[in-house]
């Protein structure tokens, strides 16, 4: 059997992203009851959450969560970590047994600093150090894989029933200001933990429902940019592309959702003569970030979070807002499971982002969508 | 009139700053302290003069459509790179390639010139180029040349007036050689010949303006025997093909 | 001269029972091969002329003509072929070098023909064009790495000049002189109604075209024929003609007998008089040089117009469009060795060069693998047949296809490859007025028209198919791509997976 990154492996899913915008922490059961209640919508092939804010202690470090095959895949890895990072706690990451949870790699979690001699060597910021430590492990380790490099908040994830991997991974005991959650649906069996998903780099975690039909063209243009699509995922293209437009492009998120779900030119030709310059701009230039084919998927990043679907909406998104909690998923019923009395519930358009960030010192309180033109 | 201090800017922000003036009308332009600039002159038209200080880039006078660049130093390949019209005196020698595809205006030279000087040179009605050359010139001059007209007056007696394979492919225009030259020198599709009175007529305004522009005694160039190389006919390859 | 061994290629078929003596033929064949016997009271044919261009025989009022190949063979031989003897025959009459026209048509394995195309089934929709939107608009130019916004999203960043085009097809560089008056109109003029762009070639800018410049792309060629302000002020683009994959690396010439009035004031050299283009560019030799031409022409046309460099599909053609795209170059088109030609020796057309499929799949890898891919447009040329062809290039890596073979078939081509006699009698590629009239460019530019927008249909079902609706999403998307009955090799150099993997 091929794992990811050797085959192609189409996935049907269900998703689901909670976040409460004053930054307070909440356990992790709230996310693993949203998404249980979409338990038909996945196979049970694939489970996982992305938790953020759940290291304070540690807040300043990568948090590396570790599958390992064996030992030696370990020790490897371990060699070149300790060599290039100084490691303030190493730990198997707690989970207990549970029934349908079945070959369970080594899952160990590291929180870590690059050396600062390293890093001044390599002329790189702590950032690109730390990409450049997680492709050379995930492509050249065999048996190693990092599944989450980013700080102060860490995913976690197995093949099996989403709500199982949050039993397995005791997620009930954590505490996060934002949670997303996925259940997979895909088309053969990949026997590999490490493709489930979410997917993560650095801080951005994302989580896809759909294929996309512009897969290649994505991924050779993110290697263009030096990125290595290892799991030959949609959703390692899409956090990519992410990281390419705001970290890398340093885009707001408001025009990186307008990349990915561009509007089309017919829609450009109506606009206001600034908006048509900055349309026309957009779409020439990142015309091969364009996500085509169906999706919905949610994009967690250090401020929040960005929910959207593409731009003809081949895919279902609902997003409700309670006070300052922020509610979205594939499927309506996922939000109330968890949120009794949301104040509104809306399906936003194809294309139309549901951003969600946390409110900043100083900031009035704000609405979760920023309406953009499209 | 307007001067320039050339030295230290870069190639596009002169042109901007050159062709700004020209489409302003500005008469005269002195560019001092040029060095390697390119595409001095490129597409431009008008009636300015541009007055060069030192030692002008590459392509210059590219596509020029007008204009007298003069330029005080050297030059250095492909000046008058496929132009149209207008004039430009060299006070010193050129590279390669000078007037190459070259439709109309002059070019004067006081020295010498590179190699494929006047390559694919053309005319067409009342456009009919001209380089006249004080020095002597590389191999491969006036290739393909189409049209136009070429002098080489190697005032300083060089053993070789130009090189070889000179007027390879030659199917069109004239070359008036000062002096002779050496028939193996030449391409099979030019025919060598004395030149006579009509000949002297006509090239005598061009010996004239380079005598003016570089201080020659006319008389003193003119007598000296002078031989002619034109085209056998303006079809060299017609037979060809099967 | 003595007697010729050369027999006739093709047999005319007179269905004497449905020919009626009406002398369409005769007049309407420019090679004479009808001709009326009064003593017979009959037409009769000299097969020994006839190139099977099939103008006498779509024009016969009663369908009385056929031409076939001539039965008339050599003792079978699978070394000394047909051809190949001919060919001897010929240059042994003659001492010249064998002249052709149009694409190279040696059985060279077409690849093209080797791919198949994904479609959805379940996992992802199809999209249905007819319904739903569907983007084939395509800018063909160098791009930007990423955009710049302030805080009330300005843009900061400057793009650089771009050619729209509302799908991705352009009618590839033809001179006037290669074709005639009334074909150029035709392309011109379909350019502009489909909003894509036409190539001058390398043989000027008709004053009554001029109209049409901003669906023009004029070439600078190493002749520099017709090359002067206007024509640089008057496209919308300006392309370095390096190379043509019908004959990569030797230049050409328009012999004089076609350098009429016309074609003389387009190129502005004298009539009659050859108009060469030498192989290389006198002012390139290296590709510093190249740099310098396409940094010659911005200067002269202010950087507001793409400066594009063709070159012909040849060995190492990957590291060369790297160099062009380092140059400057804001596209690069490349041109297979199927591609067509007015004239082009025998031997050069049918061996020199590469197929166009290995080609942009070639280039597109290296360009990616240096990070410049996105920096610069790839235009694919070089006998692009269809529509299949062009999603094919574009999955392969191309951002447009320039056509000019099917366009030249859309005017009426017959492909009988006589282009290089100047004879052309379905009036494209010949100067001879009366031929020339027989291409009526009001009926010609409808036909281009019609096929650009049915092949772009097509490209709109087979992109729905896969499930995308923008062309964006193609380019380099070679996962829709499969292989059948090739090598690995072949397999990895296109880049593609093999049917069923």
């Amino acid at each position: 059997m091929l794992k990811e990154g050797y085959v192609r492996i189409p996935s049907g899913c269900a998703i689901s992203g909670i976040i409460d915008r004053t930054g307070r922490l909440f356990s992790g059961q709230s996310i693993a009851d949203s998404i249980a209640t979409m338990h038909d919508r996945s196979n049970g092939l694939g489970g996982g959450f992305a938790a953020y804010g759940i290291y304070p202690d540690f807040k300043d470090y990568f948090a590396f969560h570790m599958f390992y095959d064996d030992l030696i895949a370990k020790q490897e890895t371990e060699n070149i970590l300790k060599a290039n990072y100084i490691v303030a706690l190493e730990e198997k990451i707690p989970t207990r047994k549970t029934a349908h949870i079945k070959n369970a790699p080594l899952i160990y979690r590291y929180f870590a600093i690059p050396r600062p001699e390293k890093l001044k060597l390599s002329e790189l910021d702590e950032n690109e150090f730390t990409i450049k430590f997680v492709f050379n492990i995930n492509s050249n380790i065999p048996g190693a894989y990092v599944f989450s490099s980013g700080k102060n908040m860490g995913v976690f994830k197995a093949v099996g029933y989403p709500e199982d991997v949050a039993n397995f991974y005791k997620l009930e005991s954590y505490k996060g200001y934002m949670w997303l959650a996925h259940g997979r649906f895909p088309t053969n069996t990949p026997g590999w933990w490490g493709g489930a998903h979410p997917f993560n780099l650095l801080n951005i975690s994302v989580v896809h429902n759909g294929e996309l039909s512009s897969y290649d063209t994505n991924r050779k243009y993110l290697e263009e940019f030096g990125y290595i699509c290892t799991l030959q995922t949609d959703t390692e293209v899409a956090a990519y592309i992410f990281d390419l437009l705001l970290r890398r492009h340093g885009l707001p998120i408001e025009l990186a959702c307008k990349v990915v779900a561009s509007p089309l030119w017919k829609q450009v030709e109506r606009m206001s003569p600034k908006e048509k310059i900055l349309y026309t701009n957009l779409k020439i230039i990142y015309g091969r970030a364009l996500l085509n084919g169906p999706f919905s998927m949610i994009i967690a990043y250090e401020d929040g979070f960005v929910a959207i679907n593409d731009r003809i909406k081949l895919r279902p998104l609902t997003a409700a807002k309670k006070g300052d909690m922020i509610y979205v998923a594939s499927e309506e019923s996922a939000v109330r499971q968890v949120c009794k009395n949301p104040e509104s519930v809306w399906i936003p358009r194809g294309g139309e982002p549901v951003i969600a960030e946390l409110i900043r010192d100083n900031e009035k309180e704000m609405y979760s969508t920023k309406e953009v033109t499209a | 009139m307007k001067t320039i201090n050339a030295s230290g800017i870069y190639y596009r922000d002169l042109n901007e700053i050159i062709k700004e003036l020209v489409r302003s009308g500005e008469d005269i332009i002195n560019l001092k302290n040029v060095n390697g600039q390119r595409y001095i002159g490129d597409n431009l038209s008008g009636t300015t003069k541009i007055n060069i200080e030192g030692t002008p880039g590459n392509d210059m006078a590219a596509f020029m459509d007008g204009l007298t660049i003069e330029v005080f130093g050297n030059g250095q390949d492909a000046i008058g790179n496929t132009m149209n019209d207008g004039n430009i005196i060299i006070h010193g020698h050129a590279g390669d390639t000078v007037g190459y595809g070259m439709r109309g205006g002059s070019i004067y030279i006081k020295d010498s010139v590179g190699y494929r000087v006047g390559i694919h040179m053309k005319e067409y009605k009342d456009k009919v180029p001209v380089i006249v050359i004080g020095g002597s010139a590389g191999d491969f001059f006036g290739e393909y040349m189409a049209g136009g007209c070429m002098i080489v007056l190697n005032l300083k007696n060089d053993e070789n007036i130009v090189g070889e394979y000179c007027g390879t492919g030659m199917h069109g225009g004239v070359i008036y050689l000062r002096g002779d030259v050496e028939d193996y020198k030449l391409g099979k599709e030019v025919i060598k010949e004395k030149i006579d009175d009509k000949d002297y007529a006509f090239i005598q305004k061009y010996v004239e303006n380079f005598c003016q522009f570089f201080d020659y005694d006319f008389q003193k160039i003119m007598n000296h025997s002078f031989v002619k190389l034109h085209p056998i006919g303006k079809r060299p390859y017609g037979n060809m093909y099967a | 001269m003595s007697l010729s061994y050369l027999t006739p290629e093709f047999k005319v078929l007179r269905d004497y029972d449905k020919c009626i003596n009406c002398k369409v033929c005769m007049r309407q064949c420019s090679f004479e091969v009808h001709s009326y016997d009064e003593h017979l009271d009959k037409m009769i044919s000299n097969d020994m002329n006839c190139v099977n261009c099939q103008r006498c025989v779509v024009l016969c009022p009663t369908q009385a003509l056929t031409i076939i190949k001539h039965p008339q063979t050599f003792k079978e031989h699978a070394n000394w072929t047909y051809d190949a003897i001919r060919d001897i025959y010929r240059q042994a009459e003659t001492g010249g070098v064998l002249l052709s026209s149009m694409g190279n048509d040696r059985p060279y394995p077409i690849y093209w023909d080797k791919m198949v195309i994904n479609a959805s089934q379940v996992t992802n929709p199809s999209i249905d064009p007819l319904r739903e939107p569907m983007e084939l608009r395509v800018y063909i130019g160098r791009k930007l790495d990423k955009i710049e916004v302030d805080e009330n999203l300005n843009v900061k960043t400057k793009m650089p000049p771009q050619l729209k085009l509302e799908t991705p097809i352009m009618f590839s560089a033809m001179s006037y002189g290669s074709i005639s008056y009334n074909a150029h109109a035709a392309l011109a003029r379909a350019a502009e109604e489909l909003g894509i762009l036409y190539n001058t070639g390398e043989g000027g800018l008709h004053e009554d075209f001029r109209k049409y410049g901003k669906n023009t792309i004029v070439q600078v060629a190493s002749g520099r024929f017709g090359v002067d302000r206007e024509y640089l002020n008057t496209a919308a683009a300006i392309e370095i003609k390096i190379g043509q994959g019908a004959k990569p690396g030797i230049g050409g010439h328009l012999p004089g007998e076609k350098v009429s009035e016309d074609i003389s004031a387009t190129r502005m050299i004298p009539p009659g008089s050859d108009a060469i283009s030498p192989a290389p560019h006198h002012d390139i030799y290296s590709i510093e040089d190249l740099a310098q031409l396409i940094y010659s022409l911005k200067e002269a046309t202010d950087y507001q117009k793409p400066v594009g460099v063709k070159i012909a599909a040849v060995n190492n053609v990957a590291a060369i469009a790297s160099g062009i795209a380092r140059a400057g170059a804001d596209y690069i088109a490349i041109d297979g060795f199927r591609g067509g030609t007015g004239a082009a020796p025998k031997r050069i057309r049918d061996n020199v060069g590469i197929p166009i499929e290995f080609a942009i799949a070639a280039v597109d890898a290296r360009l990616r693998s240096e990070g410049i891919r996105h920096t610069v447009s790839l235009v694919a040329a070089g006998s692009i047949r269809n529509s299949a062809d062009i999603v094919k290039a574009i999955a392969l890596g191309a951002d447009a296809v320039y056509i000019a073979t099917a366009a030249l078939i859309a005017l009426g081509c017959h492909m009988c490859q006589k282009c290089h006699t100047g004879k052309c009698n379905w009036g494209i590629a010949t100067q001879d007025p009366n031929l020339v009239k027989r291409l009526n460019p009001e009926i010609g530019y409808k036909r281009l028209v019609n096929l650009v927008q049915a092949w772009s249909h097509e490209i709109k079902e087979m992109l729905g198919g896969m499930g995308i609706n923008d062309i964006e999403s193609l380019k380099g998307n070679r996962l829709m791509l499969r292989g059948i009955g090739m090598t690995q090799k072949e397999l990895d150099i296109l880049g593609i997976l093999a049917a069923g993997e």
